[in-house]
């Protein structure tokens, strides 16, 4: 009973989310462009975080996040973004990558070509 | 009415009308049946004795039983009495719900914390301990818990080892995300004392 009132909460939040927007498709390998909404001031504009999709946590939870792996300027940059945030726009997949496993915190240490991973057409 | 029994039931995320993801606990807030009101004529105050989760009448003790039976209520596994506003009218039997909570920003919530069990000072007092290295000695130890001859005594309340948590705490002035008349659940950003399903009693905010 306990879970219940709580799973209610947690759909109704999934529900709102996906209401106007669909839930973002994307798999963990993918190199995404992640379309932010951000207000500055009274301003409000799109910023695009590009990058690979190097986590997912939460699974079909309300809460789930993803992170979103970059280099830039030659520093590595990750950002988690709540996957139902009503800032984030939409996720565009550009290509997917193949991977073997689910977290690819291993990318960190790389740099460079190793740092790539291969298409999956 | 000035506040509520209720029940933990655990906490999670929502989205708030301005896009920002808050931290909440769920609340079943009531509904409390009202068991006994106090009057300044026969008690000397005036307060509405609230009931909440019902009990077989078999596991109480008979007074208790027939004090239910009165007010004309199902018995209840505890009670506690609220403060209401001398406007109010509270009859015995009502039922009070999550709805005095409408237009309320902030709430106190109290119960008891989770039991830690023995901890010791490191632990219980967020003492520093000594040294980890260098030959140290006295890791996660007290210290010095006073001087020697003058005054000869340790002083009273010097903090030492011992049971940590299970003690009454209340929180103040947490704002109330949602309530949720439907399934009488409160939605109060941040923490609360206790486990879930522990009891709490939820107020107005008394400061503020």
């Amino acid at each position: 009973m306990i879970s219940k009132a709580i799973d209610k909460i947690n759909a109704e939040q999934i529900a709102k989310a996906t209401e106007k927007k669909a839930k973002p498709e994307f798999a963990i390998g993918d190199s995404v462009k992640v379309h932010v909404r951000i207000k500055e001031g009274e301003k409000e504009r799109v910023q695009i975080f590009a990058g690979t999709v190097i986590a997912r946590d939460g699974a079909s939870s309300s809460t789930a996040t993803f992170t979103v792996r970059r280099i830039s300027f030659g520093v590595g940059v990750e950002k988690v973004f709540p996957l139902y945030s009503p800032f984030i726009d939409k996720v565009e997949v550009e290509r997917s990558g193949k991977t073997r496993r689910a977290k690819l915190y291993y990318l960190r240490d790389l740099t460079g070509k190793k740092a790539k991973l291969r298409e999956v057409k | 009415m000035e506040g509520l029994i209720g029940r933990k039931i655990g906490m999670t995320q929502v989205y708030d009308e301005k896009g920002r993801r808050v931290t909440v606990t769920v609340i079943q807030a009531g509904p409390c049946p009202v068991v006994q009101v106090k009057t300044p004529e026969t008690d000397g105050y005036s307060a509405a004795q609230l009931g909440f989760d019902e009990q077989k009448p078999s596991r109480l003790p008979k007074a208790e039983v027939k004090h239910f039976e009165k007010a004309g209520v199902k018995p209840c596994k505890l009670t506690k009495e609220f403060a209401f506003d001398a406007d109010e009218t509270v009859k015995e039997g009502d039922l009070v719900t999550v709805n005095i909570f409408d237009g309320v920003k902030l709430v106190d919530v109290s119960g008891v914390t989770k039991g830690r069990g023995f901890a010791g000072v490191v632990r219980r007092y967020r003492m520093r301990g000594g040294p980890m290295t260098h030959g140290g000695h006295s890791k996660r130890r007290v210290g010095s818990i006073g001087a020697r001859d003058l005054p000869g005594w340790v002083d009273k309340g010097k903090r030492m080892p011992g049971h940590k948590g299970d003690v009454n705490r209340k929180v103040r002035n947490l704002l109330i995300v949602q309530v949720r008349p439907e399934d009488n659940l409160l939605l109060v950003e941040g923490s609360i004392p206790g486990a879930k399903g522990g009891y709490v009693f939820i107020c107005k905010a008394l400061k503020k």
